[in-house]
């Protein structure tokens, strides 16, 4: 459904993403791992529109959608999380979700009622008139994914929405994301807790300093020693595994 | 729309409607009129700058172009008053979406916007000023014929029940923005336009829709102003003084919300003209009222004088039921 051919984008003298694909097949949750600066957001605003990359194209189900304003594309059916949480602040939590499901639903009362529902799904029922302002954390990395699934999306990019969670938070979450998936939803995620990547993911990708160095499923991706060492240096891959026979 | 959205707005309507019934001298009359007149222009500033965020320093652009409209129209080519305030209407929104245009599409952002604004607005100004078709620095004297079919009325009252008609239908189109799906997005662009982008919000074609229907209402304000003092010239039209009256109404009165410029307006004229009894002496002395009240309002009061209330209220109500979770916005 959504295929990122040779993307590449610079600033300036800096490569933040080199030539890097990836193929997304409907249904399931994908994972996009990778250290600190690989360009793992980067791709994710060229995915959604907010970047223009230099080279490689862009389709979603079929169609180029390279140039196109992130609004056209929302409407296609790509959501988004920002890995900085972007609430609208002076808004309650209902009329921000409900700015999202405006997207489907013109009339007020469905909108409103596409909210409610949303927020119910996600956890958010019981703050649905607070301030977004006022929101913890957690309230505003739920918040963030309730206004992108209000939008109703066929994909779903996730930037690092467990980031900054502490280990019961991000357990109430993940059913949350596995529920969205059951229903159909094909799911993007960027994340840096491994633990829900290893749970949740089917696939993962990975990319180091913008290139895409190893995709497969979660456990042999971890064992692969390009991975190994991209987060922990030149040779760590080779230490570890002369280590691991030492001990064993 | 409920009833509870457009009952406040009957009530002010009906009780502001009788005033004219209770009040018969004519420095009262004008001072209202006047007053009308502002809050209309305001209300028009708060579609763009309250909703939508995007502060203008130069709506005196859009109430410029409602003034010379009317008046060359009728002037020049005959037109019916009426039509020509439709027509004045439409040049605004024109003159506004244009001004939208440019601005918007290459990513202006407040205080670049502003500028921006401001300086389209002293363009029209000095172009005003030094054209013979726009009757130069002299100005545009309308000619005076008391007649309904040429806006112009015997009777006050009759221009002040029609000034707040149009305040009236204002309010209600503001009240439908607050409860529609536009008005849902321009708020979103407003809070944060790259999370509205990602929802799907197409942010310069709000912006542009906002802009067009600010540029309207402050256009008919400036059109009302026109046949009510029948003299217009480039300061009066387009001088920043209207610019800043149209902003400080809302801000004063509280940015965004319905009532905020109508609000602003009175409070901001009312106490310029009580200065003005107390101590007529010292000139300009409505303006350093102005002044003091604009620096109270930004210290003290950040939604304005209706923010203020609601938080007063929102306290006295929990006082009374201490305990309770949650605290009701419904009301805003």
């Amino acid at each position: 459904m959504l295929a990122v051919e040779s993307v590449s984008k610079r600033f300036g003298g800096l490569m933040a993403v080199d030539n890097a694909s990836l193929a997304l097949e409907p249904g399931g949750i994908i994972g996009l791992i990778g250290p600190n600066g690989a360009g793992k957001t980067t791709l994710f605003s060229m995915i959604s529109g907010f970047v223009a990359p230099s080279d490689g194209r862009i389709l979603f189900e079929g169609t180029d959608i390279t140039g196109e304003e992130p609004h056209r594309r929302a409407e296609r059916g790509i959501g988004r999380t920002f890995q900085i949480v972007q609430p609208f602040a002076g808004l309650t939590v209902c009329e921000n979700i409900a700015v999202g499901a405006y997207l489907r639903h013109a009339r007020r009362a469905d909108a409103i009622a596409r909210a409610r529902d949303v927020a119910r799904r996600v956890g958010l029922a019981a703050e649905l008139d607070r301030p977004a302002g006022g929101l913890t954390v957690a309230g505003r990395k739920r918040l963030e994914l309730a206004r992108a699934l209000a939008t109703e999306p066929k994909l779903l990019l996730l930037d690092e929405v467990l980031a900054g969670l502490n280990p019961s938070e991000i357990r109430d979450i993940i059913p949350v994301i596995r529920g969205i998936r059951d229903e159909g939803v094909t799911i993007l995620m960027i994340e840096h807790v491994m633990q829900a990547v290893m749970n949740l993911c089917e696939r993962v990708y990975v990319l180091a300093q913008g290139r895409m160095i190893a995709e497969g499923k979660p456990a042999a991706v971890c064992a692969d020693p390009r991975v190994i060492e991209a987060y922990l240096g030149h040779g760590a891959a080779a230490r570890l595994a002369a280590e691991g026979a030492a001990h064993g | 729309m409920t009833a509870r959205d457009l009952i406040p707005i009957a009530v002010l309507a009906v009780l502001a409607a009788l005033l004219p019934l209770v009040v018969t001298s004519s420095p009262v009359m004008n001072f209202l009129v006047f007053t009308l007149i502002v809050a209309l222009g305001a209300q028009g500033w708060n579609i763009l700058g309250g909703f939508g965020g995007q502060f203008s320093f130069g709506h005196a652009a859009f109430f410029g172009t409602g003034a010379y409209v009317t008046a060359i129209l009728q002037l020049r080519y005959g037109v019916n008053a009426w039509a020509g305030l439709l027509l004045a209407m439409a040049a605004g929104a024109a003159v506004a979406w244009t001004i939208g245009f440019l601005s918007f599409r290459s990513g202006l952002r407040g205080s670049y916007f502003a500028l921006v604004t401001l300086a389209f607005a002293e363009v029209f100004r000095i172009l005003a000023n030094a054209t013979a078709f726009t009757g130069g620095a002299a100005g545009l004297l309308i000619k005076l014929d008391v007649h309904p079919a040429n806006l112009q009325f015997a009777d006050r009252a009759v221009f002040y029940w029609l000034v707040l008609a149009f305040v009236t239908g204002v309010l209600l189109l503001t009240r439908w923005i607050q409860r529609s799906r536009f008005g849902a997005q321009l708020v979103a662009v407003r809070e944060n336009e790259d999370a509205a982008k990602a929802l799907g919000v197409d942010s310069l074609k709000v912006k542009l829709r906002a802009i067009a229907l600010s540029g309207a209402v402050t256009a008919l304000s400036g059109c009302l102003y026109a046949q009510y003092f029948l003299y217009i010239d480039a300061h009066i039209a387009y001088g920043s003084w209207i610019s800043v009256e149209l902003l400080l109404a809302p801000i004063i009165g509280g940015v965004g919300t319905v009532f905020g410029p109508v609000v602003g307006a009175l409070t901001l004229h009312g106490l310029g003209e009580l200065a003005k009894q107390f101590a007529g002496r010292i000139p300009g002395i409505d303006l350093i009222v102005f002044g003091g009240v604009l620096v109270l309002a930004v210290a003290f009061a950040r939604g304005g004088i209706l923010g203020l209330l609601e938080r007063l209220r929102d306290r006295g109500r929990g006082m009374m039921t201490r305990g309770a979770k949650e605290v009701s916005h419904a009301g805003r």
